[in-house]
């Protein structure tokens, strides 16, 4: 295949398409990514280190890592459930479930961060109730962490749900008459079956889980070293005019995103092996 | 193990998939269930083997006369073949057929040496011996299947159950694996249940076939009965080519309108509107007989290849005909395209349409 595609030549067309897009990948994607890192070392590796260790950057880089830490194991339990249920049973409703999943993805993360506020914000519909109780969502880490919670609430499940599918449960069906009981075919015959994108997915969601910036702000209130997260940080300090501490902190989510497609890059192989199965060809 | 299936139906959606079924199966037989796709024949095996549950009160099931209905696949210690194989891709060979053993509750889980020994033992069986180590996607269909195979009788299961275990292979491979599994039976002597749309599949392999339509069972019987003696149109129409004229019986003859012929089937039956089957090895062909009991058709096509010649003909009335004949009979005759020869039938079922649908 590849072969054939060689023996084309270069002509016109396909050399002005691969010339515009990587062209295209360069001033875009590949620029903008360099001049995080020139951006943040231009104070050399000192200006760097003195960035990255203020309190109130520090505070910002923990409040990240909480909110994920917390979001994301949620996500993958609600993922695997979600994926599992759809897969491999058919249920009313089930579609409607498929198309729910979604939503995070299709409104706006200002919506996403403002729902919250509606539910628990001051004038919200438990608002009062939980004031009463002295507890604080709104402008607190419980609002950060629930807006991070639905805003990457789609990724793991998304990941699974298409491969689950095509995996069918055959395997699960064939390891019941062997005798297994439930939580030994999840162990032993679901979960190493995707286990490569899951792990894509896990790490997909944290990747925005850290770097999400329009839900959690709404819900943040952005106070420096009480509600701020990375990218709220990075919006201050930027408005601030402190461009190097800005970039430093910039260049720890873009490093982030590196090794998440680094990841991923290994894992889609993997991922091609566990769909090639046992039945899919024969010989 | 014996089964026994009594008045059983299933319906998906409100289509009854099932209706109102009985089988009996007998210890150590081989029974084939032989239907065209959407007959029922899959869903009966998977009633049997608990992966489906019947319609609420519509019957039972029973193993060696116990009903089983309550009891979920797990239990029911059944051997099940996919025709997809449903090897598990991220396990070896070895661990595919090991894996019934080791899910096995401590108390009843065999030590790791015998799990060693017996997998081993089921792998030379099914004639796989260093194979081990591979994974199902290094193996070939015939292959995977066999460590299938090997995989559902690791657990000793009381009955084997196939469904379409051949079906996604190649014509040489299948009827490899059809001679082998014979072979295999007349070891184990383990009931088996067979699902195939493959009528010589079924013919070959099994000691009795059932044959399947429309929800229902048509006949049960040995290969000989149901091939020599179907006990409906169907069944005479599914279980290999058939020639088929419309005409009448009277008194156990058969009248095609210029010639009459015993007809074994109908004894005492009278019908004006009755079909007539011949099988195309059940006609002679001649040239100039000056016998007065044939019927005239032009020849259309010879395809002398195979294990017979087939000659393709159509009577004056427009009716298709195949002849299936010896290739000595056939050199010696030697029909040419669109010649006029006499046909003979030797042997003459009839079926009374059914209105009722």
């Amino acid at each position: 295949m590849s072969g054939t595609r060689r023996q084309l030549g270069l002509r016109l067309g396909p050399a002005l398409a691969i010339g515009l897009t990587v062209g295209g990948m360069i001033v875009l994607i590949a620029l903008p990514v360099a001049a995080i890192f020139v951006q943040a070392l231009r104070d050399g590796i000192g200006g760097y280190s003195r960035a990255l260790a203020d309190p109130a950057a520090l505070h910002a880089i923990w409040l990240t890592c909480l909110a994920a830490g917390i979001a994301v194991p949620l996500n993958l339990v609600f993922g695997l459930v979600a994926s599992w249920a759809i897969a491999k049973f058919v249920f009313p409703g089930r579609e409607l479930l498929i198309s729910l999943i979604d939503l995070p993805f299709a409104v706006s993360p200002v919506i996403s961060g403002l729902i919250w506020v509606l539910v628990f914000g001051a004038r919200g519909w438990f608002g009062p109730w939980l004031d009463d109780w002295d507890v604080k969502v709104i402008f607190a880490v419980p609002g950060i962490v629930l807006a991070t919670l639905f805003v990457t609430f789609p990724f793991v499940a998304r990941e699974l749900i298409p491969l689950m599918l095509e995996q069918g449960a055959e395997e699960e069906i064939a390891a019941r008459s062997l005798g297994a009981g439930g939580w030994q075919i999840f162990r032993r015959i679901t979960l190493p079956n995707i286990r490569w994108a899951l792990l894509y997915g896990v790490l997909l969601c944290n990747a925005r889980a850290m770097g999400e910036f329009g839900a959690v702000s709404v819900v943040s209130g952005h106070v420096r070293g009480r509600t701020n997260t990375m990218p709220l940080h990075i919006e201050i300090l930027y408005n601030d005019y402190d461009v190097t501490a800005a970039f430093a902190i910039a260049s720890l989510l873009a490093l982030l995103g590196l090794v998440t497609l680094a990841v991923k890059r290994w894992t889609s192989r993997r991922t091609a092996s566990e769909l090639s199965l046992a039945g899919a060809t024969t010989s | 193990m014996s089964i026994e299936v009594r008045n059983v139906s299933k319906s998906f959606g409100g289509r009854k998939v099932l209706d109102a079924v009985d089988l009996k199966v007998e210890q150590g037989e081989l029974l084939a269930l032989l239907g065209p796709s959407g007959s029922g024949k899959t869903t009966l095996l998977r009633l049997i083997a608990g992966m489906e549950t019947p319609d609420p009160g519509s019957g039972e099931i029973l193993f060696l006369g116990d009903d089983v209905r309550g009891r979920d696949v797990r239990d029911r210690q059944v051997g099940f073949v996919f025709q997809h194989y449903a090897l598990f891709r991220h396990m070896t060979v070895f661990e595919n057929v090991a894996f019934g053993l080791r899910v096995r509750p401590r108390k009843v889980r065999p030590s790791k040496a015998e799990i060693r020994e017996r997998v081993e033992k089921l792998l030379s069986m099914v004639q796989l011996e260093g194979f081990g180590g591979r994974f199902p996607a290094q193996l070939s269909g015939g292959q995977r299947q066999r460590v299938a195979l090997a995989r559902a009788l690791a657990i000793e299961p009381r009955v084997l159950l196939l469904d379409e275990p051949f079906g996604a292979l190649d014509a040489k491979v299948r009827a490899g694996l059809r001679a082998w599994l014979r072979r295999l039976h007349s070891e184990l002597h383990i009931t088996t249940i067979l699902v195939t749309h493959d009528q010589d599949e079924a013919l070959e392999v099994a000691d009795r076939v059932v044959v399947m339509n429309q929800a229902r069972i048509e006949q049960v019987g040995t290969p000989h009965e149901v091939f020599h003696a179907p006990a409906t149109e169907f069944v005479m129409d599914f279980l290999g080519t058939v020639n088929v004229f419309s005409g009448r019986v009277h008194r156990g003859e058969a009248d095609f309108g210029t010639l009459r012929l015993p007809c074994a089937n109908v004894p005492s039956h009278t019908a004006d509107q009755v079909r007539l089957y011949v099988r195309p090895h059940e006609l002679d062909l001649a040239r100039d007989s000056g016998r007065q009991d044939g019927l005239t058709a032009t020849v259309l096509r010879s395809v002398p290849a195979g294990s017979c010649a087939k000659v393709l003909l159509e009577t004056v009335d427009g009716v298709a005909l195949q002849v299936d004949l010896p290739f000595e009979r056939w050199h010696e005759l030697s029909p040419i395209d669109g010649e006029r020869l006499e046909v003979f039938p030797r042997h003459v079922r009839a079926f009374v349409p059914d209105y009722s649908i």
